[in-house]
């Protein structure tokens, strides 16, 4: 048998916490997950889960109330939760990026957006300095921006926001990374406009081979774009599992409760599940499992520590009673 | 229309139009646009950015006068009456409105308390205060928020508890027409299902009617009996919500239904649309707005602006190939 | 009630600057109120034989040119000044706001009309402005009272027009639309409360600033005229002694403004906590 191949992106109990007034609050705990090369990894969960405190830890562009207090998180040999800054500065926008929800605030509103590609390829693709124009634009065309020579020049409050979005994803490609973070790319944008940026993304993916981490709190999007998705509640993973294995048979009762609260899985609309009780208050002490008191199938055991169950090769539950 | 032929019409509008001055041209914001909503049902309308649907909303609830068109409620004319002044009609009490935005939607200085109370003490029956907080309490009880947190301020409430706020403020006149503008696009998905179904239950059991403004069109099928489609101000599509998500006629319905993440579609090549989307600018009232982006358009679509055309089943389709 | 005291008792503890200038706020209020009573000389009376005496113990701040108690005439002006200002302030306040939102709200022609005379206000120089309300109209202190309110209009104006044009297309606007109400009552009701908050801290800033600013014209002589006790008035009186030696005439006048301004700028930022709904837990 041969040794599994090593992952691009190898991320090991990460844990992250915030120091705030009111206490402190354990966003992550002990977050494992990895990435191969070429994959599409979907981290879902609902807002308050951690997903989108994973992707910032990564990049280290926390707040700086957060601290990573545990972990690591192992790309292309680099522990980016170590590295230097110096290291991590020529990591981000070269092999690892980023694009963010609400691309018009992403973008700096007084750059032209021809502009900001520009500085990007300056900055980490060794592209001379008279071939960086020429080569914006055709990043602007890749990425299906129509009469991309006028709109190397516009600003980003010209554009639409389907637009403005395909903008960032020609800054995060300039430099063919091999992995892309995108956090909510889609959330705010009509739905045919969202249908053809995630065509844009995996297109552009298949094309060079990377890969793709993408946070999002729709299940459904997850589903149909990913190879792998990873569940996370109140900053728990619960579940790691193919796209398809993970809709039609969760193992995690939280899973199931999301996967039967998504319309698309309704046939009527008293099918729809609602998921009891809230979040748990991340401050101060937390039970081994995060979703034991809105959890239906508890039983003691669930207060030991929580395990990590492989019920099939390639599909991981948190849980002590899986389905 | 399906079901029984005899229901009353409730809200009549016919050939709604809004235009907004825009430099020396016209942006028809809302186009030749009829529809009808019948006693106790619940018409999903739905459209992404530019197609005209928040101000055909704001047109219905009278907080913006058409510049052309006919709105009837109950057999009267109230698109007559000045937006200005339409705050003293007796209608205004029967036609309110659910936001979208829980934050955006509720005074940050008001407690949940005031918020629900103040139509009543504008336009209830019994404005003294025993009444008043008789009802509001009773209207708590109705939408399932705990009389505990009648006293709060929105900010300590959660996203689905001010949802709760806005259901109670804005069936606390007893409306006949409630038009929900995506109700629930700020929730959780495990928030939605209960506010979806508290919907449902407020409906069959007050009797009133629900315009359901939505992106989601998974929701949209669960929640409404028929639907009503727009595209750049004006109606492509309408009919009974199975019928119309089972055999779009129009190509833009197709692209929409096609966008909708699917995970059963994975891998699949996408319906696409192509091109830009007309401009909404004193567009010619010959050509089909959609011609452009459409995969089937030919020469009478230049020529001809199409008209609704309905079926028996009451499925209506604004096109020369399809209609 | 007892919510907003209760909350008042919070916002005073979390920040002790806060709890330090409301301290000092108080001990003002209680100074301009009971002050003429509590002073062990009278402020007028005159007494050439003790004149230009260093502090001491007998007179604990020193004398003026004129024999009267230092300390007593600082204590009193008190009243004087805060009232000025306090009015000014309420005045400005008052109409500024009503413009403000006013013009933000309906736009069009009244917003226009608004913003040309706040223009035409802002064009003038306080002094300016003094010296011809009091050529028109007297040499009183009412009349400079008018005059620092007119000036800071605009201010509030501003605010106002921009806090309400933010708010104008919120939600809860259109929700109360739908209830029923009408523009005015959207206006007072809705609107206005929610701007109140960053006033708060523009109406303390500003009582510092007018306190500065009838000291100033005082200073000049419009206004406050001698023998009455006024910190600007005493500044001024003050500042042809500092060469001969006599610092005490001037420094403990201006000693008592630089305070006085201190606490409301300290202030400002207390107030806004308080009535900021968003701050309470």
């Amino acid at each position: 048998m041969s040794d599994p191949p090593i992952p691009l992106l190898a991320v090991q109990d990460l844990s992250v916490e915030f120091r705030t007034r009111a206490g402190v609050v354990h966003a992550l705990d002990r977050v494992s997950f990895d990435v191969q090369r070429g994959e599409t990894v979907g981290v879902v969960g609902e807002s308050g889960s951690g997903k989108s405190v994973t992707a910032f830890a990564l990049l280290r562009i926390l707040d700086p109330s957060a601290r990573i207090s545990e972990g690591r998180a192992v790309f292309g040999g680099l522990d980016l939760v170590t590295a230097t800054e110096h290291d991590l500065g020529l990591q981000r926008g070269r092999e690892l990026s980023m694009i963010f929800q609400n691309p018009r605030t992403a973008l700096n509103p007084i750059r032209p957006v021809g502009r900001q590609i520009a500085d990007v390829l300056l900055r980490h693709g060794n592209v001379a300095r008279a071939q960086v124009r020429r080569r914006a634009v055709e990043l602007l065309a890749q990425v299906q921006i129509p009469d991309p020579e006028r709109r190397y020049a516009a600003y980003p409050f010209q554009l639409s926001g389907g637009m403005c979005q395909r903008v960032m994803i020609a800054l995060a490609l300039a430099c063919s990374p091999s992995l892309l973070i995108a956090d909510e790319p889609t959330t705010g944008l009509d739905v045919t406009t969202q249908a053809a940026i995630m065509d844009l993304i995996r297109e552009l993916a298949e094309r060079t081979n990377m890969a793709t981490l993408l946070i999002t709190h729709d299940l459904a999007l997850a589903a149909e774009q990913c190879d792998r998705i990873v569940v996370m509640h109140a900053g728990h993973v619960v579940e790691v599992a193919p796209a398809e294995a993970l809709f039609e048979t969760p193992r995690h009762p939280y899973t199931a409760k999301l996967v039967a609260a998504t319309p698309h899985a309704a046939e009527r609309l008293a099918d729809l599940a609602a998921i009891p009780g809230g979040l748990p208050d991340l401050r101060g002490e937390l039970p081994p499992c995060r979703y034991r008191f809105r959890c239906e199938r508890y039983a003691p055991l669930c207060d030991g520590p929580l395990p990590r169950v492989e019920v099939l090769p390639g599909h991981m539950v948190a849980c002590w009673k899986p389905l | 229309m399906s079901g029984s032929g005899e229901r009353s019409i409730l809200l009549d509008v016919k050939a709604l139009e809004r235009r907004f001055p825009l430099g020396k041209g016209w942006l028809h914001a809302v186009d030749d646009v009829s529809l009808e909503i019948g006693a106790g049902e619940c018409v999903g309308l739905v459209g992404e950015s530019g197609c005209g649907k928040s101000t055909l909303v704001k047109l219905i609830t009278r907080l913006l006068d058409p510049t052309a068109g006919r709105i009837a409620f109950d057999g009267h004319d109230i698109g007559g009456v000045p937006a200005a002044r339409f705050a003293r009609a007796p209608e205004r009490a029967l036609i309110q409105m659910v936001f979208q935005d829980p934050t955006d939607s509720l005074n940050p200085r008001f407690t949940a308390f005031d918020t629900i109370a103040d139509p009543i003490r504008r336009l209830g029956r019994d404005r003294g205060a025993g009444a008043v907080s008789t009802r509001v309490r009773e209207l708590a009880e109705m939408v399932g928020l705990p009389e505990a947190l009648l006293g709060r301020f929105p900010h300590q409430l959660s996203g689905g508890q001010k949802q709760r706020v806005g259901i109670a403020r804005a069936i606390a006149l007893e409306p006949k027409l409630l038009v929900l503008d995506e109700p629930t696009s700020a929730l959780d998905v495990s928030v939605q299902a209960v506010i979806l179904k508290l919907l449902d239950e407020l409906r069959r059991r007050l009797g009133i009617s629900y315009l359901f403004v939505s992106h989601d069109l998974a929701v949209v099928r669960l929640v409404a009996d028929r639907v009503i489609v727009m595209y750049l101000g004006r109606v492509v599509e309408t009919g009974p919500v199975e019928r119309v998500f089972a055999n779009p006629g129009h190509p833009y319905t197709r692209a929409l239904l096609a966008s909708v993440p699917m995970p059963e579609r994975r891998g699949e090549r996408r319906f696409r649309l192509t091109g830009e989307p007309r401009s909404p600018i004193d567009p010619s009232p010959t050509v089909c707005r959609f011609y452009g982006r459409c995969p089937d358009g030919f020469e009478r679509c230049e020529r001809e602006m199409p008209v609704l055309r309905s079926d028996a089943a009451g499925h209506a389709v604004a096109c020369h190939l399809h209609g | 009630m007892t919510a907003l005291l209760r909350h008042g008792r919070y916002v005073l503890g979390e920040n002790p600057v806060t709890g330090l200038a409301f301290a000092l706020f108080v001990l003002l209020v209680v100074l301009a109120a009971a002050g003429p009573g509590l002073v062990p000389y009278d402020p007028l009376a005159s007494n050439t034989a003790e004149a230009l005496k260093p502090p001491s113990r007998a007179h604990w701040f020193g004398t003026d040119q004129l024999g009267r108690d230092l300390l007593s005439r600082v204590v009193v002006a008190t009243r004087l000044d805060l009232t000025i200002s306090i009015c000014a302030v309420m005045i400005a306040f008052a109409v500024g706001s009503a413009a403000g939102v006013t013009g933000g709200f309906y736009g069009g022609w009244t917003d226009r009309l608004i913003g040309r005379v706040l223009d035409t206000i802002m064009a003038f120089p306080l002094f300016v402005l003094a010296m011809g309300i009091v050529a028109a109209l007297g040499n009183t202190v009412a009349n400079i009272v008018y005059a620092t309110a007119i000036i800071n209009v605009p201010f509030y104006a501003r605010l106002a027009r921009s806090e309400v044009m933010v708010r104008r297309e919120a939600g809860f606007i259109e929700a109360a639309r739908l209830a029923g109400n009408r523009g005015p009552r959207i206006l007072a009701m809705h609107l206005f409360p929610n701007c109140l908050p960053p006033m708060m801290v523009q109406i303390s800033l500003n009582l510092g600033w007018a306190i500065l600013n009838a000291a100033g014209l005082s200073f000049i002589g419009l206004g406050v005229r001698p023998p009455t006790p006024e910190w600007g008035i005493m500044v001024a009186e003050g500042a042809a002694f500092i060469v001969s030696g006599e610092w005490w005439i001037g420094l403990f006048p201006g000693a008592a403004l630089m305070l006085a301004v201190f606490c409301f700028n300290l202030l400002g930022d207390g107030l806004r906590d308080l009535i900021d709904p968003r701050r309470r837990t």
